[in-house]
């Protein structure tokens, strides 16, 4: 069966329109469908009691095993806080060349670090970290190019400073990655 | 295509070692794991990685011993000791022991990455300093040694096997058999080869000149002093010193060389405060100084500091099978230089050249050939463009103006008519050379 969409499978409370943007905005940069399906999953057994935080290794692994015949890549989309066992926090990650991945609103939010709530930057950094991951999971690794939305960010002030867009030579790979299915 | 850094991740966690796996792929570093150091080292024994990352508490043996072996096995390896127990005794041991760091679980994102960077930038220094320094000795061997005679090959061994140690070397020679290509074969294969080898002609310069170029002097130290200057031991710091013609120093100087290579430290002409200078001294002499020893001209206490090592350059008529490797190789070097196509010999040529005495040795010959490219037919050397024709061994040379006849012939010819230079080797002026073209109705050769 020919697996043409992106699913984007959301966790907890998010707004329709927000979804709606997002979904538009990936489709037009991968040029493939996407469908948005809201996920249901008890969040207690991920949480680790000693990080408070959300195991991200463990829910990339749910994520991941929610794959269908229909999805060519999933997207897991959560706003609590997620952390990897080497880092303090994460924004989102997925599986090189896989079939999915798992992006967090919470540290993306302005008043996380004690700014004003922008929820127009929110919306935008969340989508760039939705577009990275699943750049990701098609097989590209981070980019040196300063405003390529493949440019590896530790700080929401480093997505705030790329763009959502690929460079020229990530859009090449990308191309031939999508090529090649 | 760039090589891909690697990186060994050594974790008993699982999922540390996925975690870390995930996020360095991502980067587009080569990433392999290990669960234990036993297994790490197994690994370690058939592949290099740029990177070990190494979780310090594992069961059986511990981060720290890792390393340590690790460190055994190759020094320049980075080893980044990762621990959620951070405690500044370990810290500091694994600093230590060659740690490139020490970071504690979990890491800031930026922290991690800023790690990875500083250690893949000087893994690139490291590999672009190795390729420098490459290049650099490449440059230095440019003029190489020339021969396969097993003089040259005796000579050769000598040069290897004095370059690795700090001795004091005196390279005795006939003028022209390349005693300070020699010295620079010792000094560029020493340890001291990233530092300068600073050469003085000893012969060429009065006592007080020669004073002054090895101390230096300070600004007024005698007229025309009109700044500090270094001398050559200073600049020779770290490196080498080469004394060429050492014979010639006077017994004052020789008192003073003596002192300097015997405290390494030294004042300036005019100047009160003591310089140190840690230096290698090679130098070179056409005299049998052990003989001058005898007859009082050269001091026996600097001779033996100075002999530590004697290497004999052998004249060239002593090792006459390198002619033809040094006539191919002075032909090319001068074809090139001159933008020339390549020349051949004449075999009756190079047969003369092979019979002749060379009191000027090496150097005599390059001379030769360089002259010979210059007024041949650029294609061949022939017998007739070599200085070693029949008005060399002529029979019939008696008279003195026969012998200043034939010697000025010689002369011009070996300078290709450069009526100044000859002069100049003649030692007259231009007036009584073209006196002498006149008087003896001298002409360029065809």
């Amino acid at each position: 069966m020919n697996r043409q969409n992106i699913t984007l499978i959301y966790f907890g409370y998010f707004e329709k329109s927000f979804l709606e943007k997002l979904a538009g905005s990936l489709k037009q940069l991968f040029v493939l469908d996407v469908i948005i399906i809201e996920g249901r999953i008890d969040l207690t057994q991920f949480y680790d009691p000693g990080r408070r935080q959300y195991d991200g290794n463990k829910l990339l692994k749910h994520v991941d095993s929610l794959t269908s015949e229909k999805s060519l890549k999933i997207l897991g989309l959560f706003s609590i806080d997620v952390f990897i066992p080497i880092l303090t926090y994460i924004f989102g990650q997925a599986y090189l060349n896989g079939h999915s991945g798992i992006v967090s609103l919470y540290r993306l939010k302005n008043e996380m670090y004690g700014m004003k709530q922008d929820n127009n930057l929110l919306v935008d950094r969340f989508r760039k970290t939705c577009i990275h991951e699943l750049g990701h999971a098609f097989g590209l690794i981070h980019c040196h190019n300063p405003t390529c939305v493949m440019r590896s960010s530790t700080y929401v002030e480093d997505i705030d400073q790329k763009n959502q867009f690929f460079c020229p030579k990530c859009r090449t790979d990308l191309g031939l990655n999508l090529y090649n299915g | 295509m760039t090589k891909k850094i690697s990186i060994l991740i050594v974790d008993d966690e699982e999922s540390v070692r996925d975690s870390l796996y995930n996020w360095f792929i991502e980067d587009g570093y080569h990433v392999e794991c290990a669960e234990n150091a036993k297994k790490a080292l197994i690994i370690l024994e058939s592949k290099n990685f740029d990177i070990i990352l190494a979780d310090l508490k594992m069961p059986g043996m511990d981060g720290l011993e890792m390393q340590r072996r690790i460190k055994s096995l190759n020094k320049d390896s980075i080893v980044i000791i990762m621990t959620a127990f951070a405690s500044v005794e370990s810290a500091v041991q694994a600093l230590k022991d060659g740690a490139y760091d020490y970071v504690t679980k979990p890491f800031d994102p930026d922290d991690l990455s800023h790690l990875i960077r500083n250690a893949t930038r000087q893994i690139s220094l490291k590999s672009e300093n190795e390729a420098l320094k490459n290049k650099v000795i490449s440059l230095e061997n440019i003029e190489d040694l020339i021969g396969n005679s097993p003089a040259m090959i005796k000579v050769f061994k000598e040069v290897e096997s004095v370059a690795q140690s700090n001795s004091s070397v005196i390279i005795t020679g006939e003028s022209g058999t390349g005693k300070e290509l020699i010295a620079k074969a010792i000094h560029s294969n020493s340890l001291r080869k990233y530092f300068p080898m600073v050469s003085i002609h000893c012969g060429a310069l009065t006592e007080s000149l020669l004073e002054s170029e090895l101390f230096g002097h300070e600004k007024g130290a005698f007229t025309g002093a009109m700044y500090n200057r270094k001398g050559r031991f200073e600049m020779a710091d770290g490196g080498t010193i080469f004394l060429d013609e050492i014979g010639t120093i006077s017994t004052k100087m020789q008192i003073e060389l003596l002192r300097v290579l015997e405290t390494k430290c030294f004042m300036r002409v005019g100047g009160n405060k003591e310089i140190a200078s840690d230096f290698r001294v090679i130098c070179a002499t056409n005299r049998d100084l052990k003989k001058m020893v005898e007859n009082g001209t050269f001091r026996e206490d600097l001779f033996y500091r100075l002999n530590v090592v004697n290497i004999i350059v052998p004249p060239l008529r002593e090792r006459v099978e390198d002619i033809p490797v040094l006539v191919d190789y002075f032909i090319k070097k001068y074809c090139v230089s001159m933008s020339r196509n390549i020349v051949s010999i004449n075999p009756s040529a190079l047969k003369r050249i092979e019979e002749f005495e060379f009191p000027g040795n090496v150097r005599e010959l390059e001379n030769m050939i360089e002259r010979a490219i210059v007024i041949g037919n650029g294609k061949e050397i022939l017998l007739k463009d070599l200085p070693l024709g029949k008005e060399i061994v002529t029979s019939t040379v008696e008279s003195l103006d026969d012998h200043e006849k034939t010697h000025i012939q010689m002369i011009l010819n070996k300078y290709g008519w450069n009526i100044s230079r000859s002069a100049k080797a003649l030692k007259v002026d231009r007036v009584t050379l073209y006196n002498k073209i006149k008087k003896f109705a001298l002409k360029p050769v065809e």
